[in-house]
């Protein structure tokens, strides 16, 4: 059987959180940088957003069937697209009209509700799906979490949503000797495939593609150098690797335009959907993860986001919200609940890194946090007020 | 009387308490009729300014109170002389922070990354820059006509006898805060000893508690008869509490403005809002300031899981200050040694109920506060949860607090510092 090659794009921008201070709480409800993101979101649409998706369109209009893609929207890249650059809002529109192109499920906020509690993923999961039908008419039928994130347990919950294939990434201290070039499945839900990230050839595109740069053929040439017996190789990379993280003068624009060509040239792999990879090939075996994951750092855990004392406070701060958001259908707060859930901001409460202000992070997050649960509680307050006028 | 004083800093550019203290010490002078050439070391970023800025006090960017207020600020000169000398900073944190900031070129942005520039032209010691302080110090003294030096705190006291050596004028120096206060009892011992020998070439000494003037004469071996003590005081408020906005929480609000240091003891503060908050449900706690201890801070309130009720501002300055002690219900000073602390003056000021340790020098002044000692927390959280909750003692000392911090003005406190003057003159 011929090898097929799946190529994912993350496609993701958080709101960024303005400076929010101790004497704005319960007075100022605002808690975006609102330039900071409107800068964002037109400098990534002009530099990777709309030459990306002209170099798609170029792609399927000249390979017509034989390219597939898949990508991913975060509800608040969506949002902010409409608010900020509606035209390249458009322009991903009209690369999913083309039919070739799967729209994968994730969560509305890029969060961590995952970990948190089921409700809780299962309201940012469905908040998703219906964003996106209303906004590119399509159901995702393939789910990825925030990050990569997967345990058995997240698999089984996102079973029981209705989903029958996940992506998450190819760790090597679950899979051990085994590859990351087969489909496999879920460990408490045999219904639920997995498919897994390939990281290294990911990371040339996504990671060291200017430190150890590759052209399209070595690349078609290291895929056709995987043993001949497996099945499907799964690229996943932010979309934002295009234009913004490198820029167009590093060639990676050109690298996307003759990798098509040579990987047809070279090899005889296929490009398909991830989706049709369920009714194409049978799974290999089971991937037992019983610890969570991810595709971030030499670890592939979950360290970046959460298990110092900060960020568990403030994740745990977080998600005791729920049980009052739950009740709540003010689109207001719930447009913030998603919001707030940006993974993002826990990365910056992370003190591994260098390049981050995890204290100050943590301060202003707190701060946020203090003022919007002021804001759940006068809601429901308010809910239960109209409730006994109403008797 | 013209007096030449040496301070570190002045408002509106304040890092504590000293520049409040001398702000509102000149211009209680100045009220009384002495005439003050002041000079501040300043960071300048540009190494093109001339060594020496004369300044008259109506360019500085101060809050006048008012326009009767104007006529005295005549009597003012304000000075800023080019230097690195940052206040509050020891020797070994000077250099430290400037070895960063050329590692970094620039301190990182952030809520509380410090203000300061440094120009590169001067030195990494902070001692060469107490020595060139004091070389300005005997340069401007042959400039400018006087009767009498006053210098405050050992980062001046140099220049003090510079100027003393060059002119013959008798030198008072003011005790602010002890190098015991900074360090505990790991002290440094270069500045220990400009310290001693401040006091000792001096004529009098002043300083701010009797707290302070026994560590004086115990642990440096001042003559008592030198030592007098001038307790701070307090400017009036020209805003009433009316004027500033209520907090948005709907909640008591329990307050610690201060650098976020070990001689402050914020970690007592962290220890007993812990315990309040397991015991109510509407108490929030908030930590002003900054420091070497904030990070430790914000690490234990979050171990601690009190994140959501427990804020950082970061370091507030001018309005912001009154703004917050408008939204607080109780003000706490644990401070582990406090030569004086002004800080729970201003709070007493708008109407805030303040507790403070035992160990602070305002403690042997004020009645109306509520007293611990420091390492207490269940003390603490008792004087705090007590504040909070039982009407009448709190109302007890909104009212009567605020009066009795109306009596401390520094017009009087002045007229102290006057007699210090005439005594040393007459010696």
């Amino acid at each position: 059987m011929n090898k097929s090659i799946c190529l994912c794009f993350q496609v993701h921008q958080p709101y960024r959180l303005r400076t929010y201070r101790f004497f704005d709480i319960g007075k100022r409800h605002f808690y975006y940088d609102e330039y900071n993101n409107r800068t964002v979101i037109q400098r990534v649409s002009e530099r990777c957003y709309l030459p990306m998706n002209e170099l798609v369109m170029d792609m399927i209009a000249r390979y017509g069937d034989k390219v597939k893609f898949a990508f991913s929207f975060s509800g608040s890249v969506v949002e902010q697209l409409d608010l900020y650059a509606p035209s390249t809002l458009d322009s991903f529109k009209n690369i999913l009209k083309s039919g070739n192109v799967e729209l994968l499920a994730e969560t509305y906020g890029h969060s961590l509700a995952s970990l948190a509690n089921k409700d809780a993923f299962k309201k940012e999961v469905l908040a998703h799906k219906r964003l996106m039908r209303d906004v590119f008419g399509m159901t995702p039928k393939t789910f990825h979490n925030t990050e990569l994130i997967y345990s058995n347990d997240i698999g089984a919950d996102v079973a029981d949503m209705g989903f029958d294939l996940i992506f998450t990434e190819g760790a090597k201290h679950v899979l051990g000797w085994r590859s990351p070039n087969y489909m496999y499945f879920n460990a408490k839900n045999p219904k639920l495939k997995v498919l897994l990230r390939n990281d290294r050839l990911s990371d040339d595109i996504a990671l060291n593609f200017t430190s150890s740069p590759i052209t399209a053929q070595d690349y078609a040439l290291k895929i056709k150098a995987f043993p001949e017996t497996e099945e499907i190789v799964n690229i996943f990379v932010n979309y934002e690797t295009f234009g913004e993280c490198y820029a167009a003068e590093t060639g990676i624009f050109d690298f996307m335009r003759y990798l098509p060509q040579a990987v047809f040239d070279n090899t005889d792999c296929n490009f398909i959907m991830p989706h049709q990879a369920v009714k194409l090939m049978q799974p290999m075996g089971v991937f037992d993860a019983p610890i969570p994951l991810s595709c971030c750092d030499e670890e592939r855990d979950l360290s970046p986001w959460i298990g110092n004392s900060m960020q568990d406070d403030a994740f745990n701060t977080l998600y005791d919200c729920y049980n009052m958001v739950k009740r709540i259908k003010n689109e207001e707060i719930i447009r913030d609940w998603h919001a707030l859930q940006d993974a993002g901001v826990f990365r910056n409460m992370c003190t591994k890194f260098d390049d981050n202000t995890p204290y100050d992070t943590y301060i202003n997050f707190m701060n946020i946090l203090t003022d919007f649960k002021l804001r759940l509680e006068s809601e429901i307050h308010s809910m239960k007020a109209k409730k006994i006028v109403a008797q | 009387m013209k007096v030449l004083m040496f301070g570190w800093e002045f408002p509106p550019h304040i890092t504590g308490g000293l520049g409040t203290a001398c702000y509102g010490m000149t211009k209680g002078l100045a009220k009384n009729g002495v005439e003050v050439l002041f000079v501040v070391p300043k960071a300048f970023g540009d190494e093109d300014q001339s060594s020496v800025r004369l300044l008259n006090a109506s360019d500085v960017t101060v809050n006048l109170d008012n326009e009767t207020d104007r006529r005295y600020w005549d009597r003012v000169h304000y000075m800023e002389v080019g230097s690195n000398i940052i206040p509050y900073v020891g020797p070994e944190e000077y250099a430290s922070m400037v070895t960063d900031y050329r590692a970094t070129d620039h301190f990182k942005s952030s809520v509380f990354a410090p203000r300061y520039e440094f120009s590169g032209k001067y030195g990494a010691n902070l001692m060469e820059e107490v020595a060139r302080y004091a070389l300005i110090g005997s340069s401007l003294a042959t400039k400018y006509d006087f009767d009498i030096i006053h210098a405050h705190d050992w980062l001046t006291y140099s220049a003090g006898i510079a100027a003393k050596e060059t002119t013959g004028k008798p030198l008072v120096v003011h005790m602010h805060a002890t190098e015991f206060d900074r360090s505990g009892e790991n002290i440094n011992t270069d500045v220990y000893a400009i310290e001693r020998r401040g006091m000792e070439m001096a004529d009098l000494v002043i300083t701010v508690s009797n707290l302070t003037r026994n560590i004086v004469i115990e642990k440096y071996g001042i003559n008592p008869d030198k030592v007098i003590t001038v307790h701070n005081a307090v400017e009036p408020n020209s805003k009433s509490l009316s004027e500033y906005d209520k907090s948005g929480l709907n909640a008591k609000i329990v307050t610690f403005l201060g650098r976020i240091t070990y001689q402050k003891g914020p970690e007592y503060f962290v220890e007993a809002a812990y315990k309040i908050i397991q015991q109510t449900s509407d108490v929030h706690f908030v930590m002003a300031g900054t420091g070497d201890l904030l990070k430790k801070m914000i690490r234990r309130v979050s171990q601690l899981k009190i994140g959501s009720r427990f804020h950082f501002t970061g370091f507030l300055k001018g309005q912001d200050v009154d703004r917050m002690f408008a939204m607080t219900d109780v003000f706490v000073m644990p401070s582990i040694s406090e030569p004086f602390g002004i800080v729970p003056l201003e709070a007493m000021r708008l109407n805030v109920p303040v507790v403070i340790s035992k160990q602070s020098g305002v403690s042997e002044v004020l009645k109306h506060a509520l007293k611990v000692d420091f390492w207490d927390i269940n003390g603490l959280a008792d004087c705090i949860y007590g504040l909070c909750n039982y009407k009448a003692i709190s109302e007890l000392f909104k009212k009567e607090g605020k009066d009795e911090v109306d009596t401390l003005r520094w017009e009087a406190a002045s007229k102290k510092i006057i007699e210090v003057y005439n005594l040393a003159l007459s010696k």
